[in-house]
């Protein structure tokens, strides 16, 4: 698994509530094989108009913020379906963290697994940030995973991970090898629930 | 720390008896039952990379639900992907349900009426509506690619404990009103991310009232409040309801795995996190009006005004939501024009829903286009021999394959740009059914109701549709 530690970029501010999976990848680039890349699926429809053309408007398409690293989200950022690929098409557009008041609870164990920091903030911090000097202009903003911080010139807000996520991210381990090592403890297991619920440790389909 | 004379919840028995290495932050847990889809060809992926098989091919099932084509006008796109699945579970041993197969559907509908999702257990799948398995009194819950390799080769999870939350509802729902509507009206008013982290029991005499199917209906929807799973404790409704089913134990197994399931229940006096109590009888037919599941209004309401939202987020979130749709504060829903209705998906595919639109639509002309996707071909045969497929089509509805189908558009049905949709589904995501797309979320009832008028209808009112 990938590692992170800390960043050092450019902020995109977006802002939006309820960025569920179903913007951040629509489902019909999902047949994709990972190896061709899930960049340029990034909110696909929503930084589009109705043309296809790109919108000049949205923040990720201002060139102030075509290097960013991190994302400023609104609450609930990716909400909804378990897709990884919205974890993915972050990960390949380059952005190592994102910033909100609250994640959808499967897209945050996604990203921990990929090597992104999703950072939970208060929602007085998610607005602070958002009108920042550093991250209006496109200049770098530092996050910090060991320390749990976000400073920019003129702010340093502290924010919040689960410490399983927190741990992954830091070491990278493999959580299979991790698994693995607990082998013996797993057969244990086995043996003794096939005789305790037989029921569930050898489903057989009648009829 | 709970110790085990303690009362505790359901979540805890469950999560206790699974948990193989405890953790400071995060247990290991077993996994009874592992489902995959042809979604998961990425988490397969990751095991052909390094050459791994899968631990217990025998506790995975495969579901071919979201790519396979429905009808002639899905195209043949998806097939490569209902192929790749089965390609894939047939390297690793793993029993699929494919194209052709009878038992083939959609994951959350097929798993439950074949009896492999029994109470008490702990069942993941990558997919966010596992949840639905809850209503069976099992663990349930949806899980991304990287955790999908990783139960394929470990058969288990790490996981942290979810906080609980009890969602007790008592009282009687007025008739007419239906366990989606029960399901939308509480994502309403409790929001999209007001459950996250949490596992929801939901319990009380409206919820006990509820068929299985009922029951299956509202656990779907705990991921549209931000909770990965809802459960509903196992009595004895659920036990008839399981007893004969192909993968339900029989004769002295099943008595003995009754009396084990019975003690599933949460105990009396069991601590929950937080509680949330809700009267019955103030839920009316509800129908969403945005983008999020959280925009709910009454069927009889209008869309709401953002200049009267105290969050600017929010109310920002509320103007793209209303121009998105093609509506303007006040509108009343009744009012809104449809082009179509989809009735399937695994929150509204299963047989009590089918039938529930085809007592309104029975003898009537749908004014406007409309698939009805059973959810599981089981579901499907025994429409048919109820005279149901008979009902939809003699409305001019489209009678469908089974599967995931216009809920999420991955297999081609698809809706046009700006198409207004009366949908029984789950998600009215922005896009959702096709770029574009307006879905408004509704009952089985209300979306027949609004097929006979063209227009968002209550199905109780007797003025409408005749
Ligand atoms: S029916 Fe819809 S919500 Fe259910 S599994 Fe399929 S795509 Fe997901």
């Amino acid at each position: 698994m990938k590692q992170f530690r800390s960043i050092s970029a450019p902020a995109c501010p977006l802002g939006l509530p309820n960025v569920d999976t179903d913007q951040l990848i629509p489902a019909r680039f999902m047949q994709t094989p990972r190896d061709q890349g899930y960049g340029r699926f990034l909110l696909h429809d929503l930084r589009r108009d109705s043309s296809g053309a790109l919108d000049a408007a949205f923040a990720l398409n201002d060139p102030r913020y075509a290097d960013s690293g991190v994302l400023i989200a609104g609450s609930n950022f990716g909400c909804g379906s378990s897709r990884e690929a919205a974890v993915y098409v972050l990960a390949d557009s380059g952005i190592r963290c994102v910033i909100a008041p609250r994640f959808g609870d499967i897209f945050a164990s996604n990203a921990a697994k990929n090597g992104l920091l999703a950072a939970v903030v208060t929602d007085a911090d998610l607005a602070a940030l958002m009108s920042d000097k550093d991250v209006r202009e496109g200049s770098n903003v530092d996050v910090d995973l060991e320390s749990q911080t976000i400073r920019t010139t003129l702010l340093t807000v502290a924010f919040d991970i689960r410490p399983d996520r927190k741990q992954r991210l830091l070491n990278g381990w493999s959580d299979v090898d991790m698994t693995l090592s607990h082998r013996d403890a797993i057969e244990a297991f086995q043996a003794k629930d096939r005789i305790a619920r037989p029921w569930a440790q050898t489903p057989v389909l009648r009829g | 720390m709970t110790t085990n004379s303690s009362p505790r919840t359901i979540v805890d028995k469950i999560w206790e008896a699974h948990a193989i290495v405890v953790e400071d932050d995060e247990s290991l847990l077993w996994v009874d039952r592992h489902y995959v889809h042809e979604g998961s060809h990425h988490a397969f992926a990751q095991l052909a990379h390094t050459g791994a098989q899968a631990a217990r091919p025998d506790l995975t099932f495969g579901f071919a639900d979201h790519y396979i084509p429905t009808r002639e006008a899905s195209g043949r796109d998806g097939v490569r992907m209902v192929d790749l699945l089965k390609k894939n579970t047939a390297a690793h041993g793993i029993c699929n349900f494919g194209a052709g197969d009878e038992r083939q559907g959609i994951a959350h509908v097929v798993a439950p009426e074949l009896g492999l999702t029994l109470p008490g257990l702990v069942i993941v799948c990558g997919d966010s509506h596992t949840s639905t398995n809850g209503a069976l009194g099992s663990f349930a819950f949806g899980i991304g690619a990287s955790e999908v390799a990783h139960v394929l080769q470990t058969q288990t999870i790490w996981q942290s404990r979810p906080l609980r939350m009890l969602i007790r509802i008592d009282g009687v729902l007025q008739d007419g009103v239906t366990a989606k509507d029960l399901a939308v009206h509480l994502v309403g008013r409790l929001g999209a991310d007001f459950a996250v982290g949490y596992a929801i029991e939901y319990a009380g005499d409206a919820v006990r009232s509820l068929s299985i199917e009922g029951r299956m209906t509202l656990c779907n929807m705990s991921i549209e409040m931000g909770s990965r799973l809802g459960i509903v404790g196992p009595d004895d409704r659920l036990f008839a309801w399981l007893e004969g089913r192909p993968g339900v134990p029989s004769g002295d197994e099943f008595s003995k795995a009754v009396e084990s399931w019975r003690s599933l229940a949460s105990d009396p006096g069991a601590d929950f996190d937080q509680v949330v109590c809700l009267d019955a009888r103030e839920v009316e037919p509800c129908v969403t009006w945005g983008v999020s599941p959280e925009h709910v209004v009454p069927l009889s309401g209008c869309a709401p005004d953002p200049a009267k939202m105290k969050d600017e987020l929010r109310a920002a979130a509320a103007r793209e939501a209303l121009a998105y749709m093609g509506l303007e504060p006040g509108d009343r829903m009744t009012d809104l024009e449809i082009d179509c209705v989809f009735i399937g998906s695994c929150t509204n595919g299963r047989i009590e829903d089918l039938r529930a639109a085809a007592t309104v639509l029975r003898g009537r002309r749908a004014k406007v286009s409309g698939i009805v996707s059973p959810g599981s071909m089981q579901v499907r045969r025994q429409a048919e021999a109820e005279g149901l497929d008979r009902v939809f089509l003699e409305a001019g509805l489209e009678w469908v394959g089974a599967g995931c189908s216009l809920c999420v558009g991955m297999n081609g049905d698809l809706l046009r740009e700006g198409e207004r949709c009366a949908s029984t589904t789950n998600r009215n995501f922005r896009g959702r059914q096709g770029k574009g797309s307006r879905t408004h979320l509704v009952s089985p009832a209300v979306a027949a109701a609004s097929a006979l008028t063209g227009r968002l209808t209550d199905p109780r009112d007797p003025s409408e549709g005749r």
